[in-house]
C-alpha cells in the first residue's frame, strides 16, 4: 500500500510572474510552499483568477518557477531532460473536454502518451485495453471522440493520463463543462481510482461539494495559499469561503440558515448524511 | 447533421482490399497507373477494367459510390470525346458536316482515352474508398520521409493532418452552433445574391477562427502534458506492419506493367 505521509510533489517558496507581467506587485502566485502527499486527493478551491490552474501547469512542468522550486518525485520542473518523465508521474485533465483529446478515435488518444513514451506497440495495446475495461470504455474504442458525450470524453482523457501509470492526477476544474451526469461519473471514476490505486488527485474546482470527500482542501486568493486544512474544518467555514466570492456547499449552507433559526447544530458539519442525522435527533428530542 | 459527416470517402469493410497495408497500397496504385498509360491496345485496356470491376466487387463497396466518383470526370470526358472525333484524322470518313468530318481513328482513340480515365478513376477510388483517411496519411506520411533530410518535418507534418482530420467534425458542429446563434438575432445565409450571401459569412468566419485558434492553444497544452515533444522519439499503437500479400499485390501489378511493355499491349 501507499505509504501517505511520503512527499510526492513539493513546491517551496513558489513564485510565478506570467510573462510581461513581471511588475513585483501583483505575481500570478507567490510565496507558495505546499506538499501533496502520496495516495492523497486534494482539493484546491478559490475564485476566478486566484492562480488555480498556474499552479496546475507548474506541478506539470508545463511552465516553469520564476522563482522557488517545484519538485515531482525529487525531480525539479526545471530539468529539461527529465521532463516526460515528469509529465508521466503527473497527468494533467483540463476543463475543455473537446480540446484535449487528439486522435480520431478513442483508443488512438488512449494510446496518445503511451506513443510519446516510445513503448512498444504489444505494450501499448494491453495498457489501452486494460485502462479501457477498468474505467468501462470498451465499448467505445472504436468511435471518434466528436460522438461521445462530455463525461465520456473526460473519462477518455482520464484513461489517457491513467494509461501512463501516474502517481499522481492534476484535474483542472474537469466537471466545470459538464451535465450533472456527466459531473457524477467523472467525479466517481477519480475518487475510485483515488481509493483503490492510492493515485494522489489534486483537484481544482469551483464547487465546495466536490472537495467535500478530499482529504484536504486548500483556498488559494490572489495568488496566495489562504488556508488549509481537513475539509470539515475549511469548507465549515462559511465567513471565510464568503469573503472570497465562493460559496458553501448546500449543506454548510442550510446549517447555516438552521442554526440562525435556533438549531442546535454542531460546527463542523458538511455531509448531507451528517445533517440528516443531527435533525432527526433535535427532532426526537422535541 | 454531425453526425453523418463522413470524413473523406471511406467506406467501411473488412476486404483483402480494406485489409491491405496503406504504404504499399499507395504504391500498388501508382504502379497501376504508370500500367495504364503504357497499355496502347483495346484488349489490355479491358483486361485492367475487367480487373477493376472485379476488385470492386470483392470490396463489397456499393457500386453508386463509384459513380458519384465519376460525376466530376464527365464534362472533362465529354470535352476530350469532342476533341477526338473532330480534330483526329485518319481512317475512314463516318460522318460529314460541312467542312468538318468525324473519321474513324478519332473515334477509336476518343472512346480509348476515355475509358483509360475511367479505369484510372476507378483505381483511385479504389483506394480511397478502402482506406481511412488517418491510414491514408500516415501512408503518404511515410513517403515523404526521405524529405527529412533536407529538413522537413515530416512526422510532425503526419500529426498535423491527423489532427486536422481529428477536428474537421468539431469545427463544423461549432460552425453549425454559430450559424443557429446568427439566424436567431436575424441573419440570413440563405437569400440574395452569391456576393450578399458571402459576405453574411464574414459574421461566421471570425468567431470560427477565434475560437479555433483557442481550441489549438489548449490542445497544444494537453499534447505537453502528455509528454508529447516536438522531435521526440514516438512509437505507434497500430503497427503499420506489411503482410507477405500485400507484397505479392506489389508484386503482381509490377509483373503487368513489365509484361505490358514487352509485349506493347
Amino acid at each position: 500500500m501507499v505509504n501517505r505521509s511520503e512527499i510526492m510533489i513539493e513546491a517551496k517558496d513558489l513564485v510565478y510572474h506570467y510573462p510581461g507581467e513581471e511588475e513585483p506587485s501583483s505575481p500570478a502566485l507567490s510565496g507558495i510552499n505546499l506538499a501533496v502527499n502520496r495516495g492523497e486527493y486534494l482539493a484546491l478551491l478559490g475564485p476566478n483568477g486566484s492562480g488555480k490552474t498556474t499552479l496546475m501547469k507548474l506541478f506539470n512542468a508545463l511552465l516553469a518557477p520564476s522563482e522557488g522550486e517545484v519538485r515531482v518525485e525529487g525531480i525539479s520542473t526545471i530539468d529539461e531532460g527529465r521532463i516526460t518523465e515528469i509529465r508521466r508521474y503527473c497527468g494533467m485533465i483540463f476543463q475543455n473536454p473537446d480540446n484535449q483529446l487528439v486522435a480520431t478515435t478513442v483508443e488512438e488518444d488512449i494510446a496518445f502518451g503511451l506513443e510519446n513514451l516510445a513503448l512498444p506497440p504489444a505494450e501499448i495495446r494491453k495498457r489501452v485495453i486494460d485502462v479501457a475495461r477498468l474505467l468501462g470504455l470498451e465499448h467505445l474504442l472504436l468511435q471518434p471522440p466528436h460522438l461521445l458525450s462530455g463525461g465520456e470524453k473526460q473519462r477518455v482523457a482520464i484513461a489517457g493520463v491513467l494509461a501512463m501509470r501516474p502517481h499522481c492526477i492534476l484535474m483542472d476544474e474537469p466537471t466545470a463543462m459538464l451535465d450533472p451526469a456527466g459531473r457524477r461519473d467523472v467525479l466517481k471514476t477519480v475518487q475510485g481510482l483515488n481509493r483503490e490505486q492510492g493515485i494522489a488527485v489534486v483537484h481544482v474546482t469551483h464547487f465546495p461539494e466536490e472537495a467535500v470527500f478530499a482529504d484536504r482542501v486548500i483556498i488559494l486568493n490572489q495568488g496566495r495559499l489562504v488556508r488549509q486544512g481537513p475539509p470539515e474544518n475549511v469548507l465549515s467555514d462559511l465567513p471565510l469561503l464568503h469573503s472570497f466570492g465562493l460559496q458553501g456547499n448546500a449543506v454548510v449552507e442550510l446549517a447555516a440558515l438552521l442554526r440562525e433559526d435556533g438549531f442546535d447544530l454542531p460546527p463542523q458539519l458538511i455531509h448531507s448524511r451528517e445533517l440528516v442525522h443531527y435533525l432527526c435527533l433535535s427532532e426526537r428530542k422535541s | 447533421m454531425s453526425r453523418s459527416i463522413t470524413l473523406g470517402q471511406y467506406f467501411p469493410g473488412r476486404s483483402l482490399i480494406h485489409r491491405m497495408n496503406p504504404r504499399l497500397k499507395i504504391l500498388s496504385l501508382l504502379v497501376v497507373l504508370a500500367l495504364l498509360f503504357s497499355l496502347q491496345t483495346y484488349p489490355g485496356l479491358a483486361g485492367l477494367l475487367v480487373i477493376v470491376l472485379a476488385m470492386i466487387t470483392t470490396t463489397r463497396v456499393p457500386f453508386r459510390y463509384f459513380l458519384k466518383g465519376l460525376r466530376p470526370i464527365f464534362y472533362i470526358a465529354l470535352f476530350a470525346l469532342v476533341i477526338y472525333f473532330f480534330f483526329t484524322s485518319g481512317g475512314v470518313v463516318l460522318l460529314r458536316v460541312g467542312f468538318i468530318t468525324v473519321e474513324s481513328e478519332g473515334v477509336r482513340e476518343g472512346i480509348f482515352v476515355i475509358l483509360r480515365l475511367v479505369t484510372l478513376v476507378l483505381f483511385s477510388l479504389l483506394l480511397t474508398l478502402t482506406t481511412t483517411p488517418l491510414s491514408l496519411t500516415y501512408g503518404l506520411g511515410y513517403f515523404l520521409r526521405p524529405l527529412r533530410y533536407i529538413g522537413l518535418p515530416t512526422e510532425e507534418v503526419a500529426m498535423i493532418m491527423a489532427i486536422a482530420l481529428r477536428f474537421i467534425p468539431t469545427l463544423m458542429e461549432e460552425s453549425q452552433r454559430l450559424m443557429r446563434a446568427q439566424v436567431s438575432r436575424g441573419a440570413d445565409f440563405e437569400t440574395g445574391s452569391i456576393f450578399r450571401r458571402a459576405k453574411s459569412l464574414v459574421p461566421l468566419i471570425v468567431p470560427l477562427f477565434v475560437s479555433a485558434f483557442r481550441r489549438a492553444d489548449e490542445l497544444a497544452l494537453a499534447m505537453e502534458a502528455r509528454g508529447y515533444r516536438i522531435g521526440a522519439l514516438r512509437t505507434r499503437m497500430h503497427e503499420d506492419t506489411i503482410a507477405p500479400r500485400d507484397w505479392a499485390v506489389l508484386a503482381v501489378v509490377v509483373a503487368m506493367l513489365v509484361a505490358s511493355l514487352t509485349l506493347g499491349l
